[in-house]
């Protein structure tokens, strides 16, 4: 194994008060992986993914996104990754290309780059033709598709996607996900994703790491897991590594907003 | 690099504000409802009691209020960006939270100032009659109460979880402020809570700042409005900048 690796995490943990959110959790991903990051509601997948990517300091533990430290190195850390959040994070107010072209000067594309890769981008995700109309016109899986393309615009190292194909057909996840494997082979991109859709991190992860209650209950190849609980499909192994129960999850901010925002739609 | 960061952070917030009609309608019609049903509903009153012509008293304070409106409602828009989820696209693209914490500031004063402009126009219209000489001392007072409530909005809204405390925001700022800034009524012969209230309101110095540039008749003086009004706003920038750097999401 001489490929490097690009995330390191070592027993990181991260408490909201009295509740261990994250507890003493490691693993690693290789330049070029595509990793699964699995795990029942309320495990620990986005406090984890918000440390990796700056939006939150760990209690406790060490953290390496592309050998810099998210805690002590924000700006280096932050162009090394792409993001797609779990909630939208477009602005609704602006246009599809005003948010393309919002995100480019942020990264410090420079102009000639970035129109091109805003109409590549666009195209690929079928939205150049409505690229002048603002994104609170759109449905939820353009929006969604938007803010994928903008997570690549500015190619970045890593990339981090909080299930990114939440609430898509299974058209437009075939599509997404070509295309990220694509970009995964060619520019290897390193990606990093959670997903409930225990099939499509069977089809694309090169491996993957369960997580349930803050804790890393697994971690391998999805045969190596498979094998592991003598499951035919990663789901069954999934429910075997993770018990029966359903979470129960405290509502905060934000989760209200999400009941709001479907009550709007 | 920085000032390109620093333009578009500033240019979304123009372009988010003239994108909302009502908005803009909402926050002019205020104002204006203020000074029509104020100026010439007590405009005789104050006239008979020696005062002169009230709606030449109360345009500085209606541009200041419009101005305070507006630069809070910017400020305190972070808390919208926090819930519809933009404020982590920025937070975590490569720039400094400085820079972005300078465009939005920015962006809002500047709509905030648009905002006071148009009430001046408006008053301009109704027999308003300010001393033209004094107007580029007036924008300086219109730009440093925008930037002031600007960083007051930010200030709050990074300390705010959701918009449930909004409400609470605007009775117990927004309201308190402008109504014991002086805006309204003349704080010559006050009641002395009253007076030392308007002492301690940071717009009271702006709505002085105004009148006495537009129409003469500072209370405190023009020196005085500069000086308290240039260092609150400095020092409430790099408050506002400091809880902003320590937003976590």
């Amino acid at each position: 194994m001489t490929k490097q690796k690009v995330i390191k995490v070592k027993n990181l943990t991260k408490k909201f008060g009295n509740f261990i959110a994250v507890d003493n959790i490691s693993f690693e991903v290789k330049e070029g992986e595509i990793f699964g990051f699995l795990g029942p509601n309320g495990a620990g997948k986005t406090t984890t993914i918000k440390m990796l990517t700056t939006l939150l300091q760990p209690t406790k533990g060490s953290i390496r996104v592309n050998g810099y430290n998210p805690a002590s190195q924000a700006d280096k850390t932050r162009k090394s990754f792409g993001i797609v959040f779990q909630d939208s994070s477009l602005d609704e107010e602006l246009t599809a290309f005003e948010n393309m072209e919002f995100h480019g000067i942020l990264y410090s594309l420079p102009k000639k780059l970035r129109r091109e890769r805003i109409e590549q981008l666009l195209k690929f995700v079928e939205l150049w033709d409505r690229k002048n109309n603002l994104v609170k016109t759109f449905s939820g899986g353009m929006k969604r598709r938007l803010e994928i393309a903008r997570g690549l615009l500015h190619h970045p190292k890593i990339i981090f996607l909080d299930e990114p194909t939440l609430g898509l057909d299974p058209q437009t996840r075939k599509h997404i996900w070509d295309h990220i494997k694509k970009l995964n082979k060619k520019e290897k991109t390193t990606v990093f994703f959670t997903t409930h859709y225990m099939e499509e991190a069977e089809r694309n992860a090169s491996r993957i790491a369960i997580i349930d209650k803050g804790k890393i209950v697994a971690e391998g190849t999805v045969n190596t897991l498979k094998k592991k609980k003598k499951a035919k499909t990663l789901e069954d192994a999934f429910i075997k590594f993770t018990g029966y129960s359903i979470r129960e999850e405290t509502a905060t901010p934000l989760d209200r907003l999400r009941l709001r925002r479907k009550w709007r739609r | 690099m920085t000032l390109s960061i620093i333009y578009v952070l500033w240019l979304r917030q123009i372009k988010r504000y003239f994108r909302s009609k009502s908005r803009i309608i909402g926050s002019i019609g205020q104002p204006l409802l203020f000074l029509l049903a104020l100026g010439f509903g007590l405009g005789p009153i104050y006239q008979k009691a020696g005062g002169g012509n009230y709606i030449q008293f109360l345009t500085p304070g209606i541009i200041s209020m419009s101005i305070l409106f507006t630069a809070l409602f910017s400020g305190i828009e972070i808390i919208w960006d926090r819930q519809f989820g933009f404020l982590k696209e920025t937070l975590v693209a490569p720039v400094s939270r400085l820079q972005i914490m300078i465009g939005r500031t920015l962006g809002g004063a500047t709509v905030s100032i648009f905002q006071g402009i148009i009430i001046s126009i408006i008053a301009l219209l109704i027999g308003f009659h300010p001393n033209w000489s004094m107007f580029p001392l007036a924008i300086v007072f219109m730009i440093l109460i925008a930037l002031f409530f600007t960083a007051l909005g930010t200030a709050i809204a990074s300390k705010l979880e959701d918009m449930h405390g909004f409400q609470l925001i605007i009775n117990f700022i927004v309201m308190p402020i402008f109504f014991l800034s002086g805006a309204l009524f003349p704080l010559n012969g006050l009641p002395k809570a009253l007076l030392v209230t308007a002492i301690i309101n940071p717009l009271s110095y702006g709505v002085d700042g105004l009148r006495g540039t537009l129409v003469n008749g500072s209370h405190f003086g023009l020196g005085i409005d500069l000086l308290v009004l240039g260092v609150i706003t400095t020092l409430l920038l790099v408050l506002g900048a400091y809880l902003f750097s320590k937003i976590q999401i």
